[in-house]
């Protein structure tokens, strides 16, 4: 027998190329996934642990420099890491080398003033040399350190895609004014951050300080033990020479290594689980077509397996002939996959290379997991796909062999199936429903717990939901198309299950794309209602990584020319009847012109007379209301009581309690945050005023000035480069579906040869019966992609509404244009997969076809 | 009658005829020749049956002279249309309005009705269909209950009247029938016959019919004998025993020589 199913493997092996490509494609995305995230994720650690390897104990003060929160400055002692600190241990037993580093962020502009790489990537540090007047760390290419107040150094990408050399004037920012300083030498780096985009700008550790954090202090030092001595020891030595405070973190290097490569692989397995959901996704989609595949066989060979049956083959060899057969075809394709995968491994690195240089690279790493998933993947879902037609291949009768040649026209019924289906659509679309209106992360749970019986009830529905929908679009074709319209119609629905198998494919893919792209439109639009609502300022001072700004900065930003009205955004977090509260703070005097709040009850001027305004949500959570007194704990650490003086409609821009930044800054320490600035211009929103706050700021480069439709653009950016993503990834399944089209026509214009013949006899021509296969495959198609449309708006309508109580004015919203355009598409996919089976019948010898055997 | 026949040639009142046919597969060591300069006239109003041993090229003939399949060398001609050197386009176009064919089997399609797979190729050609004719058609094949029927639901010899209605329905020059009672039994089978003898005698089609059955062949009012790709006898008004004396003196002459 075994010899038997080889044999039908080769002899179908046109019919089986199709069936063997899916499983291929689904493999290859399964395997690619696999190499490419192993392959980074090694060259990632390999760069991580170079960086840490002269390194035996780290210091890290959590609340220096502008990177740190608010929450974490409010938490910090106030004690700090000083030369004190740094000499107290390097004259530690066990240290063989103590150096103070000062890092914080550090912009740099190129010669047109934009920022050079990216914002959470550009830092900056002090150099410091040692007696030879070198630091090991930053080796100079070029030039010398930085020795004075007014030098740097830059790596040697910032410098070249800056397009700086030495002695050049280059513009530096932190989060205040900009200044300029010459640079006097480039070096190199290995610091991965430094080489994955970012940029690194050395100074001396004076000026450093004084840039960075405040004099005489720095963010980590790092420590180098004696020979001999362990890290873990060291690590304790360390500890007893630190002051007090909760903001100091003492590491090993062995431990930080171990920190970032767990970062690093929590990162991958997250990609790499993503990717794989979509690999999972085309290979379900796979699934169909094999089965379908072997339905369509075994259906052809009826008479062969009779014939078989009647010589004395048993059942279950029968069953075992078709699953060997699958087999074979799984495991052929799965290792052509597999090495389709390595190679999509290899591309992707190369292409990230060419979009990130700074990536690290390394060798391909092919784990042998890896293989092992690949190919049994592939070979089980081949085989499992397999079984049901291999079961019913074993119930052909030996008689079957000696009836007449005509295909059984008679359908098994469809009532157990569409029982089976329409208890689990019920089931799933109860669940989906019952979840849209029990709303929140349980209706979430509901919705995902039901969308897959949906799915799976629809799909066993399908064959019923066929006739009647392609019957919908009958007259259409039959007036368009004339007979050759006519006849696709009516071989569409021919078979309903192998229109339904067939169609299910595109559903899958269409489905996900279509409830994405809902989703993706309604919450896009409400958050582009939330960005800017309660705002009548012109524009939004940032900075581009979201960091804290210096009051300087606010305040030359206040004084720039057009600026009618400006007033920082203050960040702080303070005590609220005992309990840690983000508090927001806002110039009362300039309020009114820079934001609408709606009140619910009291005047937003009461944060003039220094009271508090709460949100609504606050207020009936805390069961405030105006005159309402509130105990605060302040940045300085005394306290007090203010009263609530009104009450607002919650808007993004501010948090649940406003204060006035006047009244902040009476009992601040230093932990306020700045983190925008809200301007209105005496023009209203003009270029000229938006040149002029960037001027203001000395051309920060890291500044952003942002109006209304900047802050929902930058909304929208997102929701598209996510929905982008998911449609590139989605498009696997697609093309894995148009495969099934494309099989299911060929071998069902093998099967209707005769019928295709006898057309061309009685005076259809070639493009007739072309157009006639056309048009089934588009019916099928669409027929496939309107049940996706559909399933998937309803979905997203679902998920709208659990999501409605976190993102408030959240409606669904149907992107008819691209709906539509989602269906047009599918028409294409149609007519694409029907190019080759439809030349093909248009190319039969009618002859040859209508012979009678 | 072979007068009768010459005088049709010479008339022009042929629905069909083939002039000097040649039909040649292969080359060299493996060339057959299957048909050998055939000559032989259709006239209107005539219903012939054309005999022949298994392989004497008498399906051939027929598909050559149908326009669906390409001959060697001669001339065949469909009414005033010679078919040689007409491109696919026209040869679809040709049998789609001028030739009715009803094959052995598998001559209706699934999905349509009964009705609908007669008007077939008007549908196709996107011609208007003759009520008052097709009315005429599908009483005389007696179809008139079933016209609503999928194939499915149809006997085989109602399916081969169905297809006999779909050759007639589009008043061709002429019907080619090829063994159409070949996968039926006796009395279906004498059902087609009859019925398709009373085409011609009623609604004055011409039919040709490829068959090599006498009985078949005695419906017919001229019967042509081929064999080795030739023509070699012909018969009028042929009754199932004169045909069979024909054929059997074929055979004899065959094992003889």
């Amino acid at each position: 027998m075994f010899r038997t199913a080889l044999r039908n493997v080769l002899a179908h092996k046109g019919r089986l190329l199709m069936t063997a490509l899916a499983v291929m494609l689904g493999t290859a995305f399964v395997a690619g996934t696999m190499v490419f995230s192993d392959t980074l994720g090694q060259a990632m650690k390999n760069s991580y642990s170079k960086s840490y390897s002269d390194i035996s104990v780290l210091v890290t003060d959590n609340s220096a420099g502008s990177g740190a929160t608010a929450r974490d400055r409010s938490d910090a002692t106030g004690a700090e890491l000083t030369k004190a600190t740094v000499d107290k241990i390097a004259a530690l037993p066990g240290t063989a080398k103590a150096q103070g580093v000062v890092g914080g962020f550090t912009g740099v502009a190129d010669r047109k003033g934009v920022l050079i790489g990216q914002a959470w990537q550009a830092r900056g540090a002090n150099f410091n040399p040692d007696a030879t007047g070198q630091d090991s760390r930053y080796p100079m290419a070029q030039g010398r350190g930085p020795q004075k107040s007014g030098e740097i150094a830059l790596d040697r990408e910032a410098a070249s895609s800056g397009g700086y050399h030495v002695g050049d004037t280059v513009r530096i920012a932190g989060n205040g004014p900009a200044v300029d300083a010459k640079l006097t030498g480039i070096f190199t780096t290995d610091d991965p951050q430094v080489s994955s985009g970012g940029s690194l700008t050395l100074m001396d550790t004076a000026s450093a300080q004084q840039f960075l954090l405040t004099p005489g202090q720095f963010s980590t030092i790092t420590v180098q033990a004696k020979p001999g001595v362990t890290q873990s020891a060291l690590q304790t030595e360390v500890q007893t020479a630190l002051p007090q405070g909760t903001q100091f973190i003492v590491q090993t290097g062995e431990q930080l290594t171990a920190d970032e490569t767990k970062q690093i692989s929590a990162g991958m397995s997250g990609m790499k689980t993503m990717l794989l959901a979509f690999a999972g996704i085309s290979l379900f989609v796979g699934i169909f077509i094999i089965a379908n595949t072997f339905t369509m066989l075994v259906a052809q060979r009826t008479k062969e397996l009779a014939l078989l049956r009647a010589v004395g083959a048993g059942r279950w060899q029968v069953t075992k002939s078709v699953l060997v057969e699958a087999l074979v075809i799984g495991l052929t394709a799965s290792v052509a996959g597999l090495l389709a995968g390595i190679g999509i491994g290899a591309g992707m690195q190369s292409l990230m290379k060419v979009f990130s240089a700074g990536m690290p690279t390394g060798p391909l790493v092919v784990a042998p997991v890896t293989i092992a998933v690949a190919l049994v993947v592939g070979v089980l879902v081949t085989v499992l796909s397999a079984v049901l037609p291999a079961i019913r291949a074993s119930r052909v009768a030996p008689v079957a062999a000696m009836s007449s040649g005509d295909q059984p026209s008679t359908q098994k019924s469809l009532l157990i199936r569409n029982i089976i289906g329409s208890v689990i659509t019920a089931g799933g679309f109860a669940l989906i429903f019952g979840g849209a209106s029990a709303g929140g992360e349980n209706g979430r749970y509901l919705i995902a717990g039901g969308a897959p019986f949906a799915l799976i009830g629809i799909f066993i529905l399908l064959p019923l939901l066929s006739r009647p929908m392609i019957a919908l679009v009958g007259p259409l074709l039959a007036r368009l198309f004339g007979t050759p319209g006519k006849l696709a119609r009516r071989n569409a629905v021919r078979n309903p299950r192998r229109t339904a198998t067939t169609a299910a494919a595109l559903t899958i893919g269409l489905t996900l794309v279509s409830a994405m792209t809902v989703l993706g439109a309604s919450v896009g639009g409400a958050v582009d209602r939330i960005v800017t609502k309660g705002m009548v300022a012109d524009y939004n001072v940032t900075t581009a990584n979201r960091m804290s700004m210096s009051p300087e900065l606010a305040a030359d930003v206040a004084k720039a020319p057009g600026v009618a009205a400006s007033s920082p955004l203050t960040n702080v977090y303070w005590e609220l009847n005992g309990r840690i509260s983000a508090i927001s703070g806002v110039d009362a005097k300039s309020l009114d012109k820079l934001l609408d709040l709606t009140m619910d009850s009291g005047s937003a001027n009461s944060l003039s007379q220094g009271q508090v305004l709460v949100s609504s949500e606050r207020a009936k959570r805390d069961n405030l209301a105006v005159g309402s007194a509130v105990q605060i704990g302040y940045g300085d650490g005394t306290t007090g009581t203010v009263t609530v003086g009104g009450v607002f409609q919650s808007i993004d821009l501010l948090s649940n309690t406003v204060m006035s930044n006047a009244e902040i800054a009476k009992h601040a320490k230093d932990d306020v945050d700045i983190r925008d600035v809200l301007v209105r211009g005496t023009d209203g929103a003009t270029a000229a005023l938006q040149q002029s706050i960037k001027d203001a700021t000395g051309k920060n480069p890291v500044i952003e000035v942002k109006s209304q439709e900047d802050m929902k653009e930058e909304f929208s950016k997102i929701i598209s480069f996510a929905l982008n993503m998911m449609y590139g990834l989605l498009a696997m399944s697609v093309l894995v579906a148009v495969l099934g089209v494309i099989n299911t026509l060929a071998m069902s214009v093998f099967e209707r040869k005769r019928e295709i013949g006898m057309l061309r006899a009685i005076g259809l021509d070639r493009s007739g019966i072309k157009r006639m296969v056309r048009l089934e495959s588009v019916v099928i198609s669409l027929f496939g992609a309107t049940i996706g449309v559909l399933l998937g708006v309803f979905l997203a309508w679902a998920v709208n509404g659990t999501l409605g109580s976190s993102i408030p004015g959240l409606v669904t919203e149907l992107p008819y244009g691209q709906l539509l355009l989602f269906l047009l598409m599918a028409g294409l996919v149609g007519l694409v997969a029907a190019l080759w089976p439809a030349r093909r019948a248009s190319k039969l010898d009618i002859l040859e076809s209508i012979k009678t055997d | 009658m072979t007068t009768t026949t010459a005088s049709a040639v010479q008339t022009g009142q042929a629905a069909a005829r083939a002039t000097g046919l040649n039909k040649v597969y292969g080359e060299g060591e493996t060339k057959v020749v299957a048909l050998d300069n055939v000559s032989v006239a259709f006239p209107q109003g005539q219903f012939t049956a054309i005999m022949g041993p298994s392989g004497s090229g008498k399906s051939t003939l027929m598909h050559c002279m149908a326009g669906l399949d390409t001959v060697s060398s001669g001339s065949s001609m469909i009414g005033d249309t010679e078919l040689v050197g007409l491109r696919d386009k026209q040869l679809t176009k040709l049998r789609r309005d001028h030739i009715g064919f009803v094959f052995q089997a598998f001559n209706l399609l699934p999905t349509l009705t009964a009705l609908e797979n007669i008007t077939l190729p008007m549908d196709i050609a996107g011609r208007k269909v003759d009520k008052v004719w097709l009315d005429r058609v599908v009483d005389t094949v007696g179809l008139s209950g079933r016209l609503s029927h999928r194939p499915s639901q149809l006997s085989g010899g109602q399916q081969q009247r169905v297809a006999c209605a779909r050759a007639l329905a589009s008043r061709p020059d002429i019907v080619f029938a090829d063994e159409p009672t070949g996968n039926l039994d006796s009395r279906s089978g004498a059902e087609i016959l009859s019925f398709l003898r009373n085409s011609v005698r009623e609604l004055g089609q011409t039919v040709v019919m490829v068959t090599h059955d006498p009985v078949a062949a005695s419906y017919a009012d001229r019967v042509i004998f081929l064999a080795d790709g030739r023509v070699v006898d012909e018969l009028t008004n042929p009754t199932a025993d004169s045909v069979l004396d024909r054929m059997r003196r074929f055979d004899a002459k065959g094992r003889t020589s």
